[in-house]
Order: structure tokens, then sequence, then C-alpha cells
């Protein structure tokens, strides 16, 4: 049996971390051959949707790197990425895929030898929880469901607006001036997370075909008083619609 | 694009890459990626020949996309970026595969992975390479003037060197009179020159100088733009004026800790600040006989973990400027911070005068209690172990310069950082000093950090330098690295205006987001964070990013 040998990819910022991997190369420090660095010109470049895709597309871990808080070449970059990366970890928390296959670090461009350091750590995380479980020949339909439906809620309108006003909600307050304490937010998010979550799994399921409420609920382990709620936002959005009735159930089926 | 012709350069930097990486197989595997349509090793791509093959490749064979194996784009992408230019292709439609720094000579023991790894990233690189696209670098007139806000010594030093060398200067000081805190000092360390002289000569200076216009009462209202082209609001007594300016340098100053509450500041009058000492040294002599000073009144403090520098010295100068009428003084300190080549020479000068010196621990500071005939100060010396009385006529407290009450609101309007004290923060400590990051704005003097008046001049004339260097250059080319908003799309939440760090988005009439190219640094962030995706990070694409990921991922 061969060795589990992680594809792991990076992305890095220009200034800081992109700089400190090159002075670990002028240093000549070994460090393991897994990883596959992106260049970004700044952390705060990467969407959580980025990431959740590459994990989709079988990536076993993916690193952000950036500088040092109260370094960042552009300011305030990191602390945007560090916003993108809370909330890349709640939705990866709802998937069933291992918290650890993301990580998110600061690296200066000093530190050849933590850069080095950092990648051998987590080529080592990732050779312990192992491959991808997506990448399986029969892959668990539920895990590929959850991820897909991570990256589109990810994307979607909610989750970045939401994320994009993090720090004004903090510092300025609402458009009534009230600050939003920090655990405040993060309940918001929460609960956010979950409903963005749920209905997009609706909603790729209703891609598939159209199904019942009662279906939907078996499938994804949901009470079904939960999933009409989350129907009745649906339709709201115009994704979905009652396609039509069997013996007096409504299908619905994604528009 | 149906007729992509991407040439593949795999360096091997002398042996650098070739000795651990098997430079033959990469090329051959670079021939077979979708878009290549050439390949070849060059020994040093970088040198003169390699730079002239790599030109000679592009014309022979079409190429209209390139991309280089071998070193770190951070210092060698211009210059293949010039090749491409003169080669008649447009810079923008380069990448470069890092495979010396970050493969070979990382994985020095593994040459087969290596190999593997360098295929890998060249793919990476080739398939966002399939995206590119041509940029154009805007180019911008820089105005020939600044604005300097701030007419204390450091603001008025930075313009007197500005206008000294052809720029038009505007001090906006909110003060109605030019010199900032200055102004109320008797004399200044180490050689305790009066300080009415050394004012009243720069002042001179302003008013006879046709480039320097003065605004007093000013206060700024509102910053837009960028480097060569800001615009500032000024509201003053006869209503608001609009500035142009191309650079703008902040020399704000600081205030001086009121220690309310210590050591019965503001209860008895008996105990002043050191810089109420110097006002009254500048009228004329102290009506005290006995003077007790205490330093690190506020600061060096949980509240306040800074130390604020100057105090020390002046201390020590006033010290000895009251012993020469004759008087008799103490000073109670922590850490005596004489720092320097001249200032532990005061030191020593205000010893020889008679001025003591009695260490005392924060844990234990001094008490003070007011009596009828002086007040009582007393105090546990850790030098002699033993608790100290010392009665006073006066009590001058030592307290820090702190940031000025409106550094926050003037650093939200300019985009700039504060440290946690409160000061301006430089972009860089030791390499950007005086500098923010944003181009065209600097800062100098107090404003930064507490520092005494001849550092304060050596930031300013820093500053003047600094900003004439931008101005002289007339114009600026941008890099093609920014946001550009796409209208059809945005709804005009201004999520991006709130989380652009450099002011380079604003609402255009019709409500909706638009990059101020001259101002964008293309940092990606408000692309990653529009809700409605509205915003094409030009560059470095959501597209680009994913393809090179997804490359990343492929079995070969
Ligand atoms: S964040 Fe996006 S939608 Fe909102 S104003 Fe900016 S470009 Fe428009
Ligand atoms: S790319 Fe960065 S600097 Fe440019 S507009 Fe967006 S947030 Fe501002």
């Amino acid at each position: 049996m061969s060795t589990f040998e992680p594809n792991l990819v990076g992305f890095l910022c220009n200034w800081c971390s992109y700089a400190g991997a090159d002075l670990a190369g002028v240093s000549r420090i070994q460090y393991p051959t897994n990883l596959r660095i992106i260049k970004v010109m700044c952390s705060g470049r990467i969407e959580p949707g980025m990431v959740l895709e590459l994990l989709e597309a079988g990536a076993d871990g993916v690193m952000v790197t950036g500088c040092h808080i109260g370094d960042c070449h552009y300011t305030s970059g990191n602390l945007h990425t560090m916003r993108k990366f809370a909330l890349l970890q709640k939705l990866l928390a709802k998937t069933g895929l291992e918290p650890q296959r993301i990580k998110l670090e600061w690296n200066s461009a000093a530190e050849g030898q933590r850069f080095a350091n950092l990648v051998r750590e987590f080529t080592d995380q990732i050779r312990v929880i192992g491959p991808n479980p997506i990448k399986a020949p029969n892959p668990e339909q539920r895990i590929l469901l959850n991820i897909r439906a991570a990256k589109e809620a990810a994307d979607g309108f909610r989750l970045r607006a939401l994320v994009g006003k993090e720090e004004k909600l903090a510092t300025e307050g609402n458009v009534y001036g009230e600050k939003v304490a920090q655990d405040e937010f993060n309940e918001v998010m929460e609960q956010a997370v979950e409903t963005e979550f749920q209905i997009h799994r609706i909603q790729l399921m209703l891609r598939e075909r159209p199904r019942s409420v009662k279906e939907i609920a078996k499938n994804l382990g949901l009470n079904t008083r939960l999933v009409l709620n989350y129907m009745v936002a649906l339709r709201q959005r115009g994704w979905v619609d009652i396609k039509d009735a069997v013996e007096g159930t409504p299908l619905y089926a994604a528009q | 694009m149906s007729d992509l012709r991407i040439g593949v350069f795999v360096c091997c930097c002398g042996i650098n890459i070739s000795a651990y990486v098997d430079v033959p197989a990469v090329i051959e595997y670079a021939k077979t990626l979708p878009g290549v349509v050439y390949a070849e090793e060059d020994i040093y791509a970088c040198s003169n020949d390699g730079l002239t093959k790599i030109k000679k490749a592009i014309k022979k064979h079409k190429l209209n996309r390139v991309v280089v194996a071998g070193c770190t784009p951070r210092t060698h992408e211009s210059l293949f970026q010039e090749a491409l230019e003169e080669a008649g292709v447009n810079k923008y439609l380069f990448e470069m595969a890092n495979i010396r720094d970050q493969c070979s000579w990382v994985h020095m023991k593994e040459p087969k992975k290596a190999t593997e790894k360098a295929k890998d990233l060249i793919r990476m690189a080739a398939a966002k390479t399939m995206l590119l696209e041509p940029g154009d670098e805007p180019e911008i007139e820089i105005k020939q003037s600044t604005l300097v806000i701030g007419g204390g010594v450091s603001g008025v030093c930075a313009a007197i060197s500005l206008a000294d060398q052809g720029f038009n200067v505007i001090i906006v000081e909110k003060e109605p009179q030019l010199g900032g805190k200055m102004r109320n000092f008797d004399s200044l360390f180490p050689h305790r020159q009066k300080v009415s002289e050394m004012l009243e000569s720069l002042l001179q200076k302003i008013q006879t100088n046709p480039r320097i216009q003065v605004m007093t009462g000013g206060k700024i209202k509102s910053v837009s733009g960028f480097l060569g082209n800001f615009t500032i609001d000024v509201e003053t007594r006869t209503g608001t004026e609009s500035l142009n300016v191309g650079t703008i340098i902040v020399a704000v100053g600081a205030d001086i800790l009121k220690p309310k509450g210590l050591y019965l500041y503001g209860e008895d009058k008996r105990v002043i600040t050191q810089s109420e000492l110097e006002e009254i040294l500048r009228a004329g002599s102290v009506d005290a006989n006995r003077i007790v000073m205490i330093q690190c009144v506020g600061s060096r403090s949980a509240e306040r973990p800074y130390c604020s520098r100057i105090c020390c010295n002046e201390a020590v100068k006033n010290a000895i400027n009251l012993t020469q009428q004759d008087k008799e003084v103490y000073i109670l300190y922590r850490d005596l911070q004489a720092y320097g080549i001249t200032y532990s020479r005061l030191e020593q000068e205000a010893k020889q005068n008679g001025v003591r010196f009695l260490k005392y621990q924060q844990e234990k500071p001094p008490k003070v209690t007011a009596e009828t005939d002086g007040l009582r100060i007393n105090l546990y010396s850790p030098t002699v172990n033993q608790d100290v009385e010392v009665k006073a006529d006066l009590l001058v407290l030592s307290t820090p310069l702190i940031p000025v009450t409106d550094a926050r609101e003037l650093s939200q309007m300019l985009k700039v950082p504060l440290d946690s004290n409160g000061f301006f923060r430089e972009a860089h400590v030791k390499l950007r000093p005086i500098d923010f990051a944003t181009d065209g704005i600097y800062v100098c003097g107090t404003a930064h950090s507490p520092k005494d008046v001849g550092e304060s001049v050596a930031q300013a004339l820093g500053v003047a330098s600094r900003a004439a260097i931008q101005m002289a250059k007339k114009r600026v080319r941008i890099a093609a690295i920014m946001s550009e908003v796409d209208q059809t799309k945005c709804s005009g939440c201004g999520i991006c205006i709130d989380v652009c760090a450099y002011n380079a988005i604003r609402k255009n009439e019709k409500g909706l987001a638009e990059t101020i190219a001259a101002a964008c640094k293309g940092c990606g962030v408000c692309g990653a964070t529009c809700p409605e995706k509205a915003i094409t990070m030009h560059h470095f694409t959501d597209e680009q990013i994913e393809a090179q990921g997804l490359a990343a991922l492929m079995e070969e």
C-alpha cells in the first residue's frame, strides 16, 4: 500500500506570506512537496466559496496565509480574511468534512522557517485525517450535497452581505446607530448560516427532481415544519415552486 | 479565446533548478498543456541572452501569452514583463511559475516529487494565463502642491522645505495662530535655546514665502482622492473652502495630558504640569523656593503603556534653569531615560548644579498631602530602602504627550491607521517610517509618536522630500491590477465602499459603485466581499483563481 500523499492548495498573499515562502527557499529550508501555492495580492481576496470549491474538487486541505494582524500591506485586508474564514469554518462544520482540512495562518516575509514548519504541520495533519472522502470511488452522497450547498450558501447574497457588514455593525452600528456586540453578531451569523445551508441543500435536491416536503425532511433529517418554513423562504426568493400534487401532497420543484 | 498561443520558458537558473528538477521532462510535459504551442529551456532566462531568446521566440512563434517557470515573480516579474512589451505583447499576459524558491530549493532531496510539483506549478500558471486579459495602465497627473495639516513646528518646517523646492503649500491650522504647542514653551533642550527665537525665525520664513498659504482656524471636513489629486474640504470662520492638492502631510502634533485626579492636580494650585511650568518660566521667574518634579505621571501605565520620550529631558532642562534661579529642585523618577549623546550630559550638569534625583517605584507612587505651608510628599526610596519625606512649594508633574482629540476622526477621513495608543501609524517602522501605506500621504512629528523638536524637524524635512519625490515625477502610471464594478449587477449597497481601505470606490450619480482607478491598490477585498458579486478584480479574477486551484488538483 502506498502512503497517502495529500493534495494541498495554499492561497498566499503577495507581500508577507508569499515572501516568507520565498525566504524558506532562499534559506534552503526543506519541507514536504504537497502544497501548491496560488499567489493573491491580499489574503482578503479569498472568498469562502473558493475554498469550498477546491474541497468539492477533491483537495485534501486548503490553507490561507496572510500578513500578521497589524502588518497587512493593505492595512486591514487580513481583518476581512479573518471574518471570511470564520464564515468558512461555520459552513464547513455543517458539511461533515473535517474542520482540520482548512487552515488560516499569518506568516511574515521574515518567517521562512515558520512557513516551512506550517507546511510540514499541515501536511502531517492531513496525512493523519486521510484523503478527502469526496475522492472515494463511491463518495457519500450526503457529503457531496452538503459541500455543494455550503459553497452555494457562501456565494449567496445573504451571507456575503452579512460578512461584509460585520465591521461596520461592530464599529459604527446599524442604521439606527446601535452597535452590535460580537457575540450578538455571531448569533445572527450562526442562524443565517444554518438557514442558508439548509435552503441550498433543499434547492439542490429539488434541482435533481421534484420532491415533497415529507421526502425532503426525511432525506435531510429535519422536521417537516422546518422544511416547510424553508420552502416558504425558497418560494419567496422565487427559487422553487409547487409543481403538482400527488394524492393531495404538493410536490416542489426548483425554478 | 480561440487563437491562444502560450509559450513556456523553463529556466534552469544555472543549476539552481536543473540540479533538482528534471527540466527536459518538464518541458515535454508543458508542451502537452492546452494552449501551449511552444516550450523551451533557458540556462538563465533573466540574462540578456535569455531575454533576447524569449523575445525572438515570441515573434517567431507568434506567442500571445507567456509563462516563465523559474524564480519568484516578486523579484523578476517586471523584468520579463518588459521583455514582453518589447516583443509587442501586453505585460499583463504573463505569469510566472515559481519552481525555484518554492520548489527546487525546498525539495532538494526529493527530485522526483520536485519534478512533479514543477509540472503542476506550470500547469497552474498556464491555466491562469489562458484567462488573462491585457491591462491598460492609466497615467495620472500629479498636482504640484501639498496640504500640510497642522501648523506646529513639524508642519511649518515641512512647508518651508517644500516651498523652497518650488512646490505650493497650504497649511491648515485649527488654532488661530501657527506655532502649535511650542508657543507656550520657554526653552528647548539640550541647549536651552529660547523657543521664541526659533519660532519667530520660522514664522518669518512662512510669512515671506509666496508659495505658502496659511489657513488658521481651519478644520478638515472631508478628504477624497488619491496621490496626485486629493480634494479636501476645509471649514473656516468664513465658510467652507475646497482645496486641491497632490500630496498631504499629517503634522497635527499631540496634546499634553492634564492629569486630573493625580497628585492633587486640579485641586491644589501648587500642583502644575511640566508644560505649565514652561509657561511660568517663559513669563519670568517662579514664585517658589523648593520645587519637586514627579516623572511618568500618566505614562508607562496600564492605560498608557508608552514612554513619552521627552519628559525626562524636559524635566532635567527645567531643573537646571531653576537652579540658575537659586531654586532647590528634586526629581522623583521611575527610570531616568536620558538617552542619546547629549542628554546624559544634561543629567550630569543637573546633578552638578545640585538637582536631587530620587527613585520611586511604580507600585508605591509618592503620596502628596496639602498643608498650609506647602506640600508634603512621602515616598519609598528603593535605593536607600527607606521612606523619605520631601517638602515642596511647587509640585511639577511630567505628563506624556497624548494623541490630539480629533486624531481618530482625521484618520478615518484620510483612511490611514492609528496605533494602539491612538497616534498615527506609519506604513512600516523601518522601511517606510514616515509614509502611510496610502500613497501620497505622510506623517511627521508628534502626530506619529512623542518626540522632541529636533526629531520632529528631522521627520518634517523627511516628509517634505518624500512628497517632493512623488510630485517631481509629475505623472504616475497605475498598475492595471484593479477592481471594476459591473453596473448592471451593483445594487448600490455601499459595502464595497466600507471595506476599501483606500477610498477607492465611490457612488456615481446613479447611486451605483464605481472604482476610482487611480486610487485602487488592487487588494481585491471589495471583490471578495460584494454580495452581488458585481466586482471584477482584474488580473486576479474569480475565474483565474479558480482555474489555478482546479489545475492544482488535476492529475497529470
Ligand atoms: S458591494 Fe457590490 S453591490 Fe454593493 S455597492 Fe459595491 S459593487 Fe455595488
Ligand atoms: S481592490 Fe482593494 S483598493 Fe481597490 S477598490 Fe477594491 S478594496 Fe479598494
